[in-house]
């Protein structure tokens, strides 16, 4: 499989009887085939960028996860029955709280490492969310989504709506003021749905809200039914890692047909595996050092009290930002039921974002008609359309996760909640555009620059006086290296259309015309070989 | 790109020309391209030339192992020699830490340790695996499909549509007894809307302070002064978290010539104390900032505000119906007491509210 670039000396040849090891190696391959495995991964080559560990960086959370929720499991109770709480958190006690709440607190105040574990947990479980976000930005920026990959993607996304939806039954685990009032939103939320909100509710809760049932039934969801769809997807995923095997940046040597990089034994086993402790470590350090969700200044659910300036967890800000957009009264009585437009229109809005992110890979392989494989990634500004399309999606959804702290950016800017929320209004709604525009007009610049070098050479910051009296800064040549990163990218012409074999032009082919003029409009074409010796003596 | 030097040798080679015959689509192909240098020389590290170097990672590697291990041990050692001392915070927050930096310092002496040992000490000489396309080779496809045509010939799948047909409905109908069980999710015999529309207000029902529960005398609401209201005897109520979420209400004293009233509700309010749910309709937050000045209520969760001088109208944020009113009156003994439930539902808006 693996060739590496250099000779090697043979390996020493092993001795026959190589004492234990080998004896333990030799009963488990005749009984599991087990060397087949090694030859065929052992040396597979990973190729190297710091932006491939942010999907490690998932990962690695989430076995955090999976090991720091298990201890967990052993203290929580998943109860809502009624309890007097008599635990080590003085200023609670006596008061009356769930059993869930209760459990929490005890983990928290009475299990020694309980808080610690808590705490790597949550920590965990938000950069768990945030590195798959991060993760998905790199691969969309770079264009790792592209064939034989749209499938891949599609698969990761469900795994970061599944990590939200892990993220936020868990806040909701421990019955706490906070929680208890996020199951209030989510409530009203699904209330607001037309037709079959009010049931859904109902069945959700076992009755009205909050009832007695819910915390059980996240409970389920939370560590059976979600992280064995987390558990299935990452092996999906991971399976296609393998077949497709990993993308890389362009640069020399590296083809579509190879992958350059270093092999799993030892070199990649050593950077990963040590990587996993590393992001072990760094979660334990925060665990260690700072509070997060202390449940104990909240205090047990109650429909009344409430506490101003509280926040959802990071991941679920797009969504409560959403929510607090809207403007007034948009809700009607129509037909004799009620139509919550105030909550449709976010849903909605959610809704087509989410789906929009999930079938772009299909969309763009739609307009470029290109059935290539494709697994040299892209630089951002080379996609110049796609990357201005992703600043606009990032740009709508900061937009409404700034909106989810809309509150706290009043108090604490010292201006007017109106004034906050309307301005947030226009970013949403214009923001996109402009974000659009500006990243377009920056990537087509940075394209020239590039070409600029590659055809003139880069500015050597030495100044020469010519005969005539006239100063000019001398410019270098680059070396070939560096120029084919420069210069090794697609490129799109806009599509041109004919008609079909009877004369006809179908709509589908103008809408693709019509995308395609959109995103290919705009090109800077790489430097061919003729040009580069044209430019020679140029200067 | 596939047109660079080495990927042409490649394809010669003859392995590739599936994939070269694939579309490009709108791409441009260009015969002028330029070509791939190939990999640049390799570069050798410090550790690679100087043995005195290498001598030195290899000595951070073990000290971060070493480290590694004495982490672990300060852990459970730090587990013993900082128990949490019952009703004393400062004994949870030392365990925490200490146990903490310990299982920190153990983590990140192995990571650092490993990856350094990989970055400065293995071999690091560039491998290059070569790819082949992901679609299967054409026996294997061929194959592939001979043997789905096979087994449609074996089993007459294609052939005998009824058996087939009948075969789908079935294993379409099959999961719904599983759907439709869920319907025990929810009690039996019992109406969300129904529920929705009804709170524990009773004609009568004295307003009490939320969370005590002592009854409130008109004389006690001085103006400008807000209290939290729940109704006389909830905390001995059956569901009282259920009852509570609807029945939470807010009572305020404005100065008469202030509120603003329809003719209708009038007799609604008592001297200038009105009492509104406390429910914001929007999404149910409880609407419980309360700004003296202006007569305004905030909701915190997504800043609703109504206009208590108006009979709770929205005037800013989703929120799109006024807080229902509570009807108050005064007792025989100068306690406020609801008139009569709410007039309509409280709390978020659902589907078969109108």
């Amino acid at each position: 499989m693996s060739t590496t670039t250099e000779d090697r000396p043979a390996p020493v040849a092993e001795k026959r009887s190589g004492g234990v090891t080998a004896a333990a190696s030799n009963y488990l391959d005749e009984r599991t085939s087990i060397s087949a495995v090694v030859k065929e991964f052992g040396r597979k080559v990973f190729p190297d960028h710091w932006s491939f560990l942010l999907g490690e960086v998932a990962l690695y959370s989430f076995v955090v996860i999976l090991l720091s929720g298990t201890f967990l499991t052993f203290f929580f109770q998943a109860s809502m029955v009624e309890v007097e709480y008599d635990g080590s958190y003085v200023p609670l006690k006596g008061v009356e709280m769930s059993a869930a709440m209760a459990s929490s607190l005890d983990i928290s105040f009475d299990i020694r490492g309980g808080l610690l574990m808590r705490q790597i947990h949550h920590w965990a479980a938000l950069l768990f969310v945030a590195a798959i976000g991060l993760h998905m930005m790199r691969i969309f920026f770079t264009g790792a989504f592209r064939k034989p990959r749209e499938i891949n993607w599609v698969i990761g996304f469900v795994l970061f709506i599944l990590a939200m939806a892990e993220g936020f039954t868990g806040y909701s685990l421990p019955d706490d003021l906070l929680s208890g009032n996020g199951l209030r939103i989510i409530d009203g939320m699904v209330k607001g749905i037309p037709l079959v909100g009010t049931w859904i509710s109902f069945l959700l809760f076992g009755g009205e809200f909050p009832g007695t049932a819910i915390v059980g039934r996240l409970y389920t969801l939370h560590i059976l039914l979600l992280p064995a769809l987390v558990l299935l997807f990452i092996a999906l995923h991971l399976v296609f890692v393998v077949v497709h095997k990993h993308t890389q940046f362009g640069g020399p040597g590296k083809t579509q047909q190879n992958v350059v990089g270093y092999p799993v034994m030892p070199v990649y086993a050593a950077k990963a595996g040590g990587f996993f402790f590393i992001v072990f470590g760094v979660i334990a350090f925060l665990a260690s050092f700072f509070t997060i969700n202390p449940i104990w200044n909240y205090g047990p659910y109650d429909p009344s009290p409430v506490s101003a300036g509280t926040q959802p967890d990071w991941y679920i800000g797009f969504a409560d930002g959403a929510l607090r957009l809207i403007p007034p009264h948009l809700e009607f009585v129509l037909l004799d039921r009620t139509w919550s437009f105030n909550i449709i229109i976010p849903l909605a809005a959610l809704g087509l974002f989410i789906v929009l992110a999930l079938i772009y890979p299909f969309i763009e392989a739609w307009i470029t008609g290109d059935k290539r494989e494709h697994h040299i990634l892209d630089r951002p500004r080379n996609a110049a359309t796609r990357t201005a399309i992703g600043a606009a999606g990032l740009t709508f959804y900061a937009g409404l996760w700034a909106a989810a702290s809309s509150d706290i950016i009043a108090t604490h800017f010292m201006v007017t909640m109106e004034g906050v929320i309307h301005t947030l209004q226009a970013v949403v709604i214009v923001g996109p555009f402009i974000a659009y525009f500006l990243t377009k007009r920056i990537c087509l610049a940075l394209q020239k620059k590039d070409r600029e070098i590659v055809l003139h050479g880069y500015e050597s910051g030495r100044i020469i006086r010519l005969p005539g009296g006239e100063y000019i800064e001398k410019h270098e040549p680059i070396d070939e290296y560096q120029r084919w990163k420069l210069v090794s990218y697609h490129d799109y012409k806009p599509l041109m259309i004919r008609p079909n074999s009877r004369g006809k032009i179908s709509v589908g082919q103008k809408a693709r015309a019509s995308l395609s003029r959109w995103f290919f409009e705009d090109r800077i074409a790489p430097p061919s070989r003729g040009e580069i010796e044209a430019s020679h003596g140029d200067h | 790109m596939a047109q660079d030097g080495q990927s042409t040798e490649l394809t010669a080679s003859g392995d590739h020309d599936e994939v070269e015959t694939l579309s490009p689509g709108t791409a441009v192909v260009s015969s002028d391209a330029v070509r791939d240098p190939g990999l640049p020389p390799h570069r050798l590290r410090v550790t690679d030339t100087d043995p005195k170097k290498a001598k030195r990672a290899e000595r951070v590697v073990y000290t971060l192992f070493y480290l590694s291990l004495a982490g672990s041990l300060f852990a459970v050692a730090a587990y013993m020699a900082f128990p949490i001392i019952p009703e004393d915070l400062l004994s949870v927050r030392l365990n925490n830490m200490f146990i903490g930096v310990g299982i920190t310092l153990a983590l990140l002496g192995i990571g650092i340790g490993a990856v350094h040992w990989g970055k400065a000490l293995m071999h690091d000489h560039e491998a290059i695996d070569l790819r082949h396309p992901v679609r299967g080779t054409d026996e294997t496809r061929a194959r592939a499909v001979e043997i789905i045509q096979e087994a449609n010939e074996e089993s007459g799948f294609g052939r005998r549509s009824l058996i087939r047909n009948t075969l789908i409905g079935a294993l379409v109908a099959f999961p719904l007894p599983a759907v439709v069980l869920f319907r025990g999710l929810a009690p039996e015999g019992e109406d969300p809307v129904e529920l929705l529309e009804n709170t524990a207000w009773e004609a009568g029902t004295r307003l009490a302070r939320d969370p005590d529960g002592t009854p409130i005398r008109a004389s006690d609401v001085t103006i400008g002064s807000v209290f939290h209201v729940i109704p006389e005897g909830l905390a001995e109520m059956e569901h009282m978290l259920e009852e509570k979420a609807k029945a939470i209400v807010l009572l305020m004293r404005l100065k008469p010539e202030d509120l603003n009233e329809e003719e209708s509700k009038k007799d609604w309010s008592y001297n200038g104390i009105v009492a509104y749910s406390k429910v914001c309709t929007h999404v149910g937050c409880p609407v419980a900032l309360y700004e003296q000045q202006t007569h305004h209520l905030l909701c915190p969760c997504h800043q609703s505000q109504f206009d208590v001088a108006n009979h709770a109208a929205v005037i800013f944020g989703p929120a799109a119906r006024p807080l229902p009113q509570l009807p108050i009156a005064v007792d025989d003994e100068g306690y406020l007491v609801a008139q009569s439930d709410f007039k309509e539902p409280v709390g978020p808006s659902f589907w078969e509210r109108h």
